[in-house]
């Protein structure tokens, strides 16, 4: 069962297993764990970036394709439910039908991008990519009438995924653990939960992009996935066995657009709200990039994590530092570095630091630590396995 | 040689820029044959491979495969038509497994590559058939270890069984045993003796080591410059004043 949910892919690190259970138990529960609009936006953000740093890893990772219009398919499925929700109606058919026009014209996107690698290099590859998306944004400023340009769309969504929709008649209680660990009074952590379309709207999206995370599991644990990473190890001689890596490359960049559009639409129905700066922005492609590298290329997992931590620490590391702060206050130096005015400077030094210590991000250094402690245990056992290499030298 | 040649080429012939380092070379390959291909070191025997294979377009001149015109065709393409090819130089799937470098070539074969919906460890002819061919290669103890971390010998044995992994009808052997050591090396000649046995197959190959040259052959070419200048049976080309002077007269480095 569990083995044919996660195809077979473990996190073959019990540290890492138990982070990504942490990650998914929280998130699970999320409504219920932690109470207020932030950590609503917080946690949504979360899920949808799982999905969509993932789709980004299964080209970056997975098949060694760079590419810079990845929030360009996010923006093209945000838009595309945005304009939907806008021009035709506020019911389903109009969600089901930007959902579709979305991953329509990604699917063609990505089609011409992938088929355009056939013709150029990696580098060249990247740099159109680079140009195409850049155009793309500029396109979207300059549509105002369409796009709503700089101002971007805000739009109604269907009465249930409305905050005015009420699924259950009493409220559920709820846990604020962080409210609780920093206080300790169990008392005032306990909080009602009042069961509207907010919570609808985050348990469609949890779901969709649970599924969705586990279909790019298989699909990369399939015959299909082993081809790519044997493009990424070596391209010519994947060519030489047999595959057209072109063909290969072409259905993975459109599963990938696919997947990114799904978690643009997603995201904007979430926020009822779609702009240029939240969708299509060179700094949303950067940080997709940061928790690519940070999580660890080439594992999926490590979308989990990377999405995970940087969001939380792109969210609360402010709100962290200031309590940091008020605990130093007095203390000279301390006092002046460890300020909420200078959050962007630590995140800074957050990604350094990660970057320096797991060099293969954060779960391919939990897999390798994990497997160095497996060899150091049967070296100990028998001595059989570390004898191994050596014997075969003879 | 009665029957119909698998491999032909006609006036094969590829230039890099002025350089041509397959010049004109007509030859013809025949089934249950092998026929080695030696000649000095920059002579295009790697070069003609490229070409059958696919690996470099022909600047002019025609491949046949079975009565076939296959000169335009793309590697992958060859590959599904029964040319098969190991390198000369080591050229695997390094992060992989050493297991997974050969279903990879396996799948390929069955054509399961754009399976997307389905376990690739589930696909248990795929893995039999992987490790069956490790076997051959004495691999198989090896088959979870990454390919990048074997000794040279091992890859170049791995190499070998990419090769036979693709059950092709033309084997292509490019200095199968280059750098092996010398208790390495019959794994490999034993293997190639056991698909000439076969009777069916067509075999190529590269090789340096003259005694390995003369005891496997049924037939040799000789290229220099990325001409053919001989062609025939063992001993006479090696006797003959060309392999002597071109060949054999600068190889002893080469053939130590
Ligand atoms: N891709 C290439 N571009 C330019 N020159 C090449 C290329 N490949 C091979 N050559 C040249 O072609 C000649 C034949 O090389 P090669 O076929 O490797 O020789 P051999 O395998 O007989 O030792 C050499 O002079 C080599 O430098
Ligand atoms: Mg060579």
């Amino acid at each position: 069962m569990l083995d044919a949910l996660l195809s077979g892919d473990y996190p073959r690190s019990r540290a890492l297993s138990a982070l990504l259970l942490l990650i998914f138990v929280s998130l699970a529960f999320a409504p219920f764990l932690f109470p207020g609009t932030v950590a609503y936006q917080t946690y949504s953000k979360i899920c949808v970036f799982i999905v969509l740093v993932a789709s980004y890893d299964i080209l970056l990772g997975y098949t060694s394709i760079v590419s810079f219009a990845h929030t360009m398919f996010f923006g093209i499925g945000a838009y595309a439910v945005a304009i939907a929700l806008r021009d035709v109606g506020t019911g389903w058919d109009a969600v089901l039908l930007g959902t579709g026009v979305g991953l329509v014209i990604s699917l063609l996107a990505g089609l011409a991008m992938g088929l355009l690698s056939l013709r150029v290099r990696a580098i060249f590859f990247a740099l159109v990519t680079l140009a195409v998306a850049s155009g793309f944004l500029i396109l979207t400023f300059k549509l105002y009438t369409f796009t709503g340009g700089d101002d971007g769309i805000r739009f109604s969504v269907p009465r249930e995924l409305r905050p005015s929709f009420k699924l259950l008649e009493s409220d559920l209680t709820g846990f604020d653990v962080i409210g609780f660990l920093t206080t300790g009074s169990l008392q005032d952590a306990l909080f009602k939960v009042s069961v509207n379309g907010r919570v609808v709207m985050y348990y469609l999206l949890f779901v969709i992009c649970t599924l969705l995370f586990l279909l790019m599991l298989r699909v990369m644990n399939s015959p299909f996935g082993r081809v790519c990473q044997a493009i990424r190890e070596n391209e010519f001689r994947a060519e030489a066995i047999g595959y057209r890596t072109v063909y290969f490359r072409t259905v993975n960049v459109c599963l990938a657009a696919c997947i990114a559009s799904l978690a643009g639409s997603l995201m904007a129905l979430a926020t009822r709200y779609a702009h240029p700066e939240t969708f299509l922005s060179f700094g949303v492609m950067v940080n997709i990039l940061l928790m690519t590298v940070i999580g660890g290329m080439g594992t999926l997992y490590g979308a989990v994590v990377g999405a995970s931590l940087f969001l939380l620490a792109e969210t609360y590391l402010q709100n962290g530092l200031g309590w940091v702060h008020a605990r130093v206050e007095g203390i000279p130096l301390l006092a002046d570095v460890l300020t909420p005015e200078r959050w962007l400077m630590w995140l800074g030094i957050l990604f350094v630091l990660s970057i320096y210590f797991f060099p293969k991000g954060i779960v391919g250094q939990l897999r390798v630590w994990a497997q160095a402690r497996r060899a150091r245990r049967s070296a100990g056992g028998d001595g059989e396995t570390a004898a191994a290499p050596t014997l075969g030298r003879r | 040689m009665s029957a119909p040649p698998v491999l032909e080429t006609e006036d094969l012939t590829i230039r890099f820029g002025g350089h041509v380092a397959v010049d004109r070379v007509s030859c013809k390959f025949y089934p249950g044959t092998l026929t080695s291909i030696v000649g000095p070191n920059g002579a295009g025997k790697t070069t003609y491979f490229n070409l059958i294979s696919g690996q470099l377009p022909a600047t002019s001149g025609t491949i046949r495969l079975f009565g076939e015109d296959i000169t335009r065709l793309k590697a992958p393409a060859r590959t599904h038509r029964g040319i098969g090819r190991a390198f000369q130089l080591t050229n695997l799937f390094p992060a992989l497994s050493v297991l997974e470098n050969v279903r990879l070539t396996v799948a390929s074969r069955l054509r399961r590559g754009f399976d997307m919906f389905s376990m690739a460890d589930r696909h248990r002819d795929v893995t039999e058939r992987a490790m069956h061919y490790l076997e051959r290669v004495a691999l198989d103890k090896k088959a979870d270890v990454a390919a990048a971390a074997l000794p040279h010998g091992d890859q170049r044995k791995l190499e070998v069984a990419l090769l036979l992994a693709l059950e092709p009808e033309v084997f292509m052997f490019d200095e199968p045993t280059a750098g092996m050591s010398v208790d390495e090396v019959p794994v490999i000649l034993d293997l190639i003796q056991e698909i000439r046995k076969q009777q069916d197959k067509t075999i190529l190959l590269v090789e340096h080591k003259m005694d390995v040259v003369r005891s496997l052959s049924d037939r040799i070419i000789v290229l220099v410059n990325g001409r053919l200048v001989a062609d025939g049976a063992p001993a006479e080309v090696i006797a003959s004043p060309v392999v002597q002077e071109a060949y054999l007269g600068v190889a002893p480095a080469a053939a130590e």
